[in-house]
């Protein structure tokens, strides 16, 4: 079976509809979303919508700190932006919406796999995972052999053997990784809405659980659209700008 | 009888089956590994019934040797994604919770190894042995692996119909590294891996990355099959190992009276201890072997005896230099600016295609600083009748391309904002045009004319529907177009 891996989609409708059309000429089956669906971008509403859908047709889909930020509403600790995005976005979502958003759990283990947002050591504390020191703390921290999270937005794959070392790795688009079964896993697919890396197109990856092979892909998408709507909506342009590949 | 559950490779015997094959004989007891000549059970039911099959069982004891461990995973993954006529070709593996294996296909022929107990060989033999060695490395460099453990007994040399020698086949990828996987082993071990003759100079210093280690190890080869020495012994201590960073090698001409000086020159130029100072490419190697008559004689070929104190202090010097000097400069650049254009079938063309054409815009462009490129996409509209402007997603056709044509040059512009290229503005020098047109060919021949253009970088016939429909494009640019074209081929065998 082959599974879609997208996180951090952050409210880019263009960016959704791009990755989706792409895992389907992929031939994925199914969906799971790694968390983030609402923040910086201007089409929350039409975003958890889309994810509802997945998620009653049997996608799995996890919580993300923005997400858990637009639920509780502004908080003082947070940036004036970051402010400033939760309460538009919280604006745009009705109490269904909300609801959606408020329920998703934190982790969710299937089979060998483990899908969580941030990490596992804990993950309702959000920590980043940037390096292989704390790639393998999270690996540590589960008995799957595979992690899947999103959070950090760039694409990288982490291992770790069975004398306990951590190995890291940057993908390369459209190759097919095996995974082997020697050692433990945790793969972040980057972000589908909001890419961090210079190439403004979208990221996810699909997971052939019967070859036990990863390949992540981009997606070039309409980004300067996203970035116009993000402006038109009166939202920080540090958000918009960053759309089109500018860190 | 047939196994399950966990096996233990040590008692493996003939007549077994695992996972459809049975073992047939026992061919090999290595250290490393056991290989057996295996058949599938249900012969009839599968194509690899022809083709005879080699099961290769690692020699894991119990965790005490996680380097053996670690090269069989990287075997495992980087087997499979190999193609062609210089590899065995992969067919199945086993996992590791039960019994790691590989089946691939078994090599009828003889290892390089068994003639090396001969050397030193004739002239002629060296050079052709050497030649077939260069060609099976650089397919695999092509499918982006450095093998990075060439020695004799890693090559094989496929018998042909009429017994004679064929194509070599390169064997054991337990220390390869493929450039877009993850290095295992990299990560697993601080330590230099090779075979100690055998490992280049970079591989002493850990470094995997390199193709031209491969050309290295190939001149040990050489120096060996052609003198009967080898280059730098055998060492068994890493201070053993580094003396090839700053000792030159005995010349093989002093070792060898009737050694040519262009063997000597093409073996001395494999062993230098700078990769930029060696052949660039397995293929470069391989067709100075072919054609010794044009091999340029330089320093190398005249060279006597042993490293001098001179040389060992040139040698250690030029080890510990960073980065050569690259010659010219800025200042030297030429002032013609042309104009490149990259006329590209977007939504047509093979991935492959699309990046050799993108290598190539690349290079023209980093070869002339003031060089521009034009990227042009054609949609295509129909001669009568109402086209769809709009895709079923309801994006307009014309904008998918404009995203897609940015989207392929990308890396191209990416390359041009290294610092290399500071001082001109990337943005500027690269250029989007979505053009509607009947027939794609005109409209590119019309529009080269009417832009300046210099230089047309296509691809060549995209995908047997459109040739069918409409000819080849690119032979009509060609054919009418006033200035140069460039038609690019995907490299064939290419992973």
């Amino acid at each position: 079976m082959k599974l879609a891996l997208i996180a951090d989609l952050h409210a880019n409708r263009e960016a959704f509809g791009a990755v989706l059309a792409h895992a389907a000429a992929q031939g994925t089956e199914r969906h799971a979303f790694l968390g983030d669906y609402v923040g910086y971008g201007a089409d929350p509403g039409w975003v958890v919508d889309r994810m509802r859908e997945h998620v009653a047709a049997g996608a799995i889909a996890v919580r993300g700190n923005h997400d858990a930020a637009v639920v509780a509403g502004p908080q003082s600790s947070m940036v004036a932006d970051a402010r400033a995005i939760v309460a538009w976005t919280r604006d745009r979502l009705d109490p269904a919406q909300l609801a959606f958003l408020a329920a998703l759990p934190l982790t969710r283990i299937e089979d060998d796999s483990l899908f969580v947002h941030a990490n596992a050591w804990a993950p309702q504390e959000w920590a980043y995972l940037e390096g292989r020191s704390e790639a393998a703390r999270s690996l540590f921290a589960t008995d799957r052999r595979f992690t899947f999270c999103g959070h950090v937005h760039v694409p990288m794959l982490y291992n770790l053997s069975g004398t306990g070392k951590a190995g890291e790795f940057k993908p390369s688009p459209g190759i097919a990784i095996p995974l082997s079964s020697q050692r433990r896993w945790l793969a972040i697919p980057g972000s589908a809405g909001q890419p961090r890396d210079g190439d403004p197109a979208a990221c996810y990856a699909v997971f052939d659980t019967e070859a036990q092979a990863l390949t992540f892909h981009r997606v070039p998408y309409d980004h300067a659209a996203a970035a116009a709507k993000v402006r038109a909506a009166g939202l920080p342009e540090r958000v918009a700008e960053r759309l089109g590949g500018d860190h | 009888m047939t196994t399950e559950g966990s096996v233990a490779p040590a008692s493996l015997e003939a007549g077994q089956v695992i996972d459809g094959y049975r073992l047939d004989a026992l061919a090999h007891r290595g250290g490393m590994a056991t290989l057996w000549n295996v058949s599938r059970v249900d012969a009839d039911a599968s194509s690899d019934a022809v083709l005879a099959l080699l099961m290769k069982v690692p020699r894991l004891r119990g965790g005490e040797d996680p380097t053996a461990i670690v090269g069989f995973e990287v075997e495992q993954m980087i087997m499979p994604t190999l193609t062609g006529p210089h590899v065995p070709r992969y067919v199945a593996h086993g996992d590791f919770t039960r019994l790691p294996y590989i089946v691939m296909e078994r090599i009828e022929g003889h290892s390089l190894r068994e003639r090396l107990d001969a050397a030193p060989l004739p002239v002629d033999e060296v050079a052709q042995l050497g030649a077939r060695v260069a060609t099976a490395l650089h397919d695999l460099h092509r499918q982006r692996v450095v093998h990075l453990d060439v020695k004799p007994s890693n090559v094989l040399l496929r018998r042909n119909a009429d017994g004679s020698d064929g194509d070599a086949v390169l064997i054991d990828f337990g220390l390869s590294r493929h450039d877009l996987l993850p290095d295992l082993l990299e990560e697993e071990f601080e330590l230099a891996m090779g075979t100690s003759p055998y490992m280049s100079p970079e591989q002493v210093r850990f470094v995997r990355n390199d193709p031209r280690s491969d050309l290295f190890s190939t001149g040990v080869m050489l120096y060996h099959l052609t003198t009967g020495k080898r280059p730098f012994g055998a060492p068994t201590s890493a201070r053993g190992l580094r003396q090839r960073l700053y000792r030159e090698p005995t010349a093989p001409r002093t070792l060898r009276a009737d050694c040519p000086p262009w063997l000597q020159e093409v073996i001395l130029r494999c062993l230098e201890v700078r990769p930029e100072r060696r052949y660039q490419t397995a293929a470069q190697l391989a067709f100075d072997l072919q054609h010794p008559d044009q091999v340029v004689l330089g320093e190398r070929a005249s060279r006597v005896g042993s490293g001098s104190a001179l040389g060992v202090v040139k040698r250690w010097f030029v080890s510990l230099r960073d980065s050569e000097t690259v010659e010219g400069g800025a200042g030297g650049q030429s002032a013609r600016s042309p104009i490149v254009l990259a006329a590209i079938d977007i939504d047509g063309a093979e991935p492959a295609l699309l990046e050799a054409a993108r290598d190539t815009a690349r290079r023209l462009l980093e070869t002339d600083a003031g060089a521009r490129l034009a990227c042009l996409a054609v949609m295509r509209v129909n001669r009568v009748g109402m086209d769809e402007l709009l895709d079923a997603d309801g994006t307009p056709r014309h904008l998918k391309l404009l995203i897609a044509l940015r989207h392929w040059a990308r890396p191209l512009q990416q390359a041009l904002s290294t610092p290399a290229h500071a001082g001109r503005d990337a943005a500027a020098r690269v250029t989007f045009h979505v053009i509607e047109a009947v027939d794609p060919a005109t409209a590119i021949i019309d529009y080269a004319r009417r832009n300046q253009i210099d230089h047309i970088v296509m691809g060549a016939r995209s995908s047997g529907r459109f040739r069918r429909h409409l000819g080849s494009v690119s032979a009509r640019v060609v054919a009418e177009s006033d200035c140069t074209v460039t038609v690019v081929r995907a490299p064939t065998g290419a992973g």
